[in-house]
């Protein structure tokens, strides 16, 4: 099997389940409770929550672990809605936000906020003019992902945060996809809220945190007992912030060999790719993007049938596709893009790890261009253009 | 998340192709939604389907379904062919995941636009065949806003 879907999720790095395992079977207490077998899951989640707090530069006091990304998303949002309702009701997004981020300013729209959602050029970057330009007397919060997770393009986020600052709007990112394989500092980029996750950096799902920079008046989420300061209740998961604390101090020490081995498979991937199969479009910017990710579209073809394909030849990847989703529409950032709709279907992602070889580079490509050939033979599309092109010559 | 038969449709469709001067040629759907299917039919003089080819830009099951659908009409009577519903071509595919439901109507409109092609080309009725809604004319793609 060849795995180049590390953007979807990521292998549990061995070393991150042998921390993981005695917080199952020995050291199983609640951090909450008296006895001295508590006090080992206590001292667990605040040595994970150090090395997370400096691996950001923040304040121990700030990391506040919850389910995953797409609850730090929802609870940035939701609860600085509500919070800072009475400066006012306007936030503004980008178009090309992961759905935890869009769907949740759909539900804010419903209950009387409204939502500015930024265009971005055709390599994906947000326009930062238009954001200068969106900003509003009643803006309360500025929401741009860090790294897109379809086409990986990286955003001027040190950029964003000063624009937020020089006017006293609150800056959340969505770091899910940047944490662990980008530098992040949220003091040099003025971030004031960041979600991440575990599971996009060899740690364990079911993992993430908010970082909320100390002074904000973000309420609890979810209501009860008084973990994580009381700002998000319920036991905490032990395991999991453990395995994530694990896993974040293997990303930082590995994470410029790791980028520069991903980058040059990446490149590679990419040239041949663009070179060997006519009638393919990169997606994203050339360089500006994560190190492990490419994001291609292949003209005529539909991207459910190439990513079946390809699972029979043993190769994991993913698409912007309608179809993957259950959904009739393509991918929203390929359209925000610009790509017209039936190019934005026959789109394929590859997200790759430090364990991949050029040899698995070179067998993709070779199957991805028998497989593209296969499904234009078949496809009403690719019988048109070339008929057109024939009448044309 | 497909059953065999879908699978083995789609890895080994049947009756990929085009037909020079076909008796009737059918193309339904649209790029935006992702699923385009053109069917060309080879019709003799007894109105009898003597061949029956496709092509297909879709998904797994848009291409199954219709290499399934020309399985089906392949060697019918033109008033046969009528019955290959998209019911028809799903319960010969073992059955469709409930998103993928519309590939197999898209089947049947295809059918249905070849065979409305034929019969305007001849001057026939067909009895209940009425002119595809999704029916795309030659040409108009290239008008069609995307």
């Amino acid at each position: 099997m060849i795995y180049l879907d590390n953007a979807a999720t990521t292998k549990t790095a061995p070393e991150v389940v042998e921390a993981m395992l005695p917080y199952f079977t020995e050291l199983y207490g609640n951090p909450s409770s008296i006895y001295d077998l508590a006090a080992g899951s206590k001292k667990a989640i605040t040595a994970g929550r150090e090395i997370i707090a400096n691996a950001i530069g923040a304040d121990i006091n700030e990391i506040y672990f919850t389910a995953g990304g797409s609850e730090a998303d929802n609870w940035a949002l939701v609860a600085t809605a509500e919070a800072y309702a009475e400066k006012g009701k306007h936030i503004i997004t980008s178009k090309i936000e992961h759905h935890a981020i869009l769907h949740t300013c759909e539900y804010l729209a419903k209950r009387g906020y409204e939502i500015t959602y930024l265009n971005v050029d055709e390599s994906g970057v947000v326009r930062l003019d238009e954001l200068e330009k969106a900003i509003r007397d009643d803006t309360i919060l500025i929401s741009i992902m860090f790294a897109n997770n379809e086409i990986g393009t990286i955003q001027p986020i040190k950029e964003i945060g000063e624009i937020a600052k020089k006017h006293g709007i609150l800056f959340h990112t969505d770091a899910v996809q940047a944490f662990g394989q980008l530098p992040i500092n949220v003091d040099e980029f003025h971030i004031d809220m960041m979600s991440a996750s575990g599971h996009k950096l060899n740690g364990p799902k079911g993992i993430g945190f908010c970082y909320i920079r100390k002074g904000l008046k973000i309420r609890s989420f979810i209501h009860g007992g008084a973990q994580e300061r009381s700002r998000r209740a319920g036991t905490e998961n032990v395991p999991g912030i453990v395995g994530f604390g694990k896993a974040v101090e293997r990303a930082l020490s590995m994470m410029t060999e790791k980028a520069r081995r991903e980058m040059e498979l990446r490149d590679y991937l990419i040239d041949r790719m663009l070179t060997e199969i006519p009638y393919t479009r990169l997606n994203g910017g050339r360089t500006n993007r994560l190190p492990n990710n490419a994001n291609f579209s292949f003209e005529f073809i539909e991207g459910e049938s190439l990513l079946i394909m390809l699972d029979m030849e043993g190769i994991c990847g993913s698409s912007g596709s309608a179809c993957t989703s259950g959904s009739l529409d393509p991918s929203h950032v390929l359209l925000a893009i610009g790509l017209r709709h039936e190019i934005a279907h026959g789109s394929l992602r590859l997200t790759l790890s430090e364990e991949n070889t050029k040899e698995e580079m070179d067998i993709v490509v070779d199957k991805v261009k028998a497989i593209v050939e296969k499904l234009r033979n078949m496809s009403p599309l690719y019988e048109d253009f070339v008929k057109k092109a024939g009448k044309e010559i | 998340m497909y059953s065999e038969k879908v699978m083995d449709h789609f890895s080994n469709p049947r009756n990929v192709g085009e037909i020079e001067g076909a008796s009737g040629v059918g193309t339904v759907g649209n790029a935006k939604c992702g699923d385009i299917m053109r069917i060309y039919l080879d019709i003799d003089e007894n109105q009898i389907i003597r061949d029956c080819k496709f092509k297909t830009f879709g998904c797994g099951a848009a291409v199954a379904t219709s290499s399934m659908a020309t399985e089906l009409v392949k060697g019918k009577s033109v008033q046969e062919a009528m019955e290959v519903t998209n019911k028809a071509v799903m319960e010969a595919l073992d059955g469709l995941p409930p998103v993928k439901v519309h590939c197999s109507l898209l089947a049947e409109e295809a059918i249905h636009a070849a065979l409305w092609d034929y019969a305007q080309k001849n001057g026939i009725t067909i009895e209940g065949l009425q002119k595809p809604k999704s029916d795309i004319h030659e040409g108009e793609e290239d008008g069609e806003e995307y």
